[in-house]
C-alpha cells in the first residue's frame, strides 16, 4: 500500500465512524448537547492539529542553530589554505 | 627558502604514505569522495585542501574524484594544477564535456571509484570535510549502510540564511516528515556517506532530480531495508560562485514530494 492509500483509508475509516456517531446508527440516544460536540469534532481536530503543527514549526525555527563559529573557522581556514596552496605553486 | 619548506612537506607526505600503506595492509577501508563541480574555480582548491587535511589528520585512506561538467570558468585548469600538487593517485579528474546534471555526475563518478565507501558532498564549501571522520566513526559504530549529515538535529545548523529561507526550509522539512515518515531528519541534504554497492543499487532505482533526488534516495533505501545513521553538520552558505538551482525550486520540490507520497 502506498502512503497515499494508507492516508486515504485511515481518513475513510475515521469519517465512517464519525458518520455513525452523527446519525446515531447504534441508537445510543445521546443528548442534543453531546450531538453538537460530535458534529463539531472534525473542526476541533483540524484546529488542534493545525496549532500543534504551527507550534512545532515555531519551536524548531527558534532552535535552528546559527553556526557563527563554524563560519568563522571556515573563513580562517580559507586564508590558511590560500596561503599554503600558493606556496605549493597553485596559480589562480 | 623554498627547499627549506620542502623538507617537512616531503616528510609529511612520506609519513602519510606509510600510514596509508599500513591501513591498506590491514584491509582497512578506502573512501572515495565524489566532488561534482560546475563553475567552482575558487572553491575547488579550498575544498580539496580541507579534504586532504581532514583525511591526513584522521589517517583514513581516501581518493578525491572531481567530476567537472565543462565549466566555462576554468575549473578544470585549476583541477589539473591540484592533480599535480597532490598526485594523480589522490586527485582523480573525471570530467565530462558538458553540463549533464548532478545525478549522472554521481553515476559517472562511482564508475571510477576504487574505494569501498563513497562520500558525496558539494564542492562549494557549504559541506565541511571536518565532519567526515565523524561520518566514518558513525558508520563503524552502527555498521550502517548510509550515514547522512543533518542540519536539523543536535549541534547541526546553518549559517548565512535569512528568516524566510529558514521558514521555508523548516516548513518543507516538517511537511515532508509528516508525509513520508522517513526516520531521517535531513532528507534534502547532500552530504552523505554510502557503502559503494548500496549507492550503486540506489542510483539504479532513483529517477528524480535536484532536492527530490536526495529525498528519493532515502525513501528507496528504507524500502530496501538499508540502515541509516545521522551526524549533525553545520552548513555554511556558499561564499564564492553562484547557486545553480533555479526559482521554481519549491514547485518542483512539492511535485516530487507528492509523487513519492502517492507512489511509495
Ligand atoms: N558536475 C556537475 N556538478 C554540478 C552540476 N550542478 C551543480 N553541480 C555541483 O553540485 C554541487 C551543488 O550545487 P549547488 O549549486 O551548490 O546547489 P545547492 O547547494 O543546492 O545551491 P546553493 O549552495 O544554494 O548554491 C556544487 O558542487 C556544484 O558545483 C552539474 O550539472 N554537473
Ligand atoms: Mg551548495
Amino acid at each position: 500500500m502506498t502512503r497515499l492509500e494508507k492516508w486515504m483509508s485511515t481518513l475513510l475509516v475515521l469519517m465512517l465512524i464519525w458518520l455513525c456517531l452523527v446519525q446515531d446508527l447504534l441508537n445510543l440516544g445521546y443528548s442534543k448537547k453531546f450531538h453538537d460536540v460530535i458534529l463539531s469534532l472534525p473542526v476541533y481536530l483540524l484546529v488542534t492539529a493545525g496549532s500543534y503543527l504551527l507550534g512545532t514549526l515555531g519551536f524548531r525555527l527558534a532552535n535552528f542553530n546559527d553556526c557563527e563559529e563554524a563560519a568563522q573557522e571556515l573563513f580562517m581556514q580559507i586564508q590558511e589554505a590560500q596561503a599554503d596552496l600558493s606556496s605549493k605553486g597553485l596559480i589562480l | 627558502m623554498a627547499s627549506h619548506s620542502d623538507i617537512p612537506n616531503r616528510a609529511g607526505s612520506q609519513r602519510r604514505r606509510a600510514k596509508e600503506a599500513e591501513a591498506e595492509a590491514a584491509g582497512a577501508e578506502k573512501y572515495s569522495v565524489l566532488l561534482p563541480t560546475y563553475n567552482e574555480r575558487e572553491n575547488l582548491p579550498l575544498i580539496v585542501w580541507l579534504l586532504v587535511k581532514s583525511f591526513e589528520e584522521s589517517g583514513n585512506n581516501c581518493e578525491i574524484i572531481v567530476i567537472d561538467d565543462g565549466s566555462p570558468d576554468g575549473t578544470q585548469e585549476v583541477a589539473k594544477q591540484l592533480e599535480k600538487i597532490y598526485g594523480s593517485d589522490k586527485i582523480l579528474l573525471r570530467p565530462r564535456a558538458k553540463k549533464l546534471g548532478l545525478g549522472t555526475a554521481y553515476i559517472h563518478g562511482i564508475q571510477h571509484a576504487t574505494g569501498n565507501f563513497i562520500i558525496i558532498m558539494d564542492a562549494d564549501l557549504s559541506h565541511h570535510p571536518k565532519f567526515i571522520p565523524e561520518f566514518i566513526r558513525k558508520q563503524k559504530e552502527g555498521n550502517f549502510d548510509i550515514v547522512c549529515g543533518t542540519r536539523y538535529r543536535g549541534n547541526g545548523g546553518v549559517y548565512g540564511w535569512d528568516l524566510k529561507r529558514k521558514i521555508i526550509s523548516r516548513g518543507a522539512n516538517l511537511f515532508t516528515q509528516i508525509l513520508l515518515r522517513p526516520g531521517v531528519s535531513d532528507l534534502t541534504g547532500s552530504f552523505r556517506l554510502y557503502r559503494k554497492e548500496v549507492l550503486q543499487k540506489l542510483m539504479e532505482k532513483c529517477v528524480s532530480k535536484g532536492y527530490v533526488f536526495q529525498m528519493e534516495m532515502i525513501v528507496r533505501a528504507r524500502q530496501l531495508n538499508f540502515t541509516i545513521g545521522e551526524v549533525p553538520i553545520s552548513f555554511v552558505d556558499r561564499v564564492y560562485g553562484e547557486s545553480k538551482l533555479g526559482g521554481n525550486e519549491i514547485v518542483s520540490f512539492l511535485k516530487g514530494l507528492l509523487t513519492l507520497f502517492a507512489t511509495t
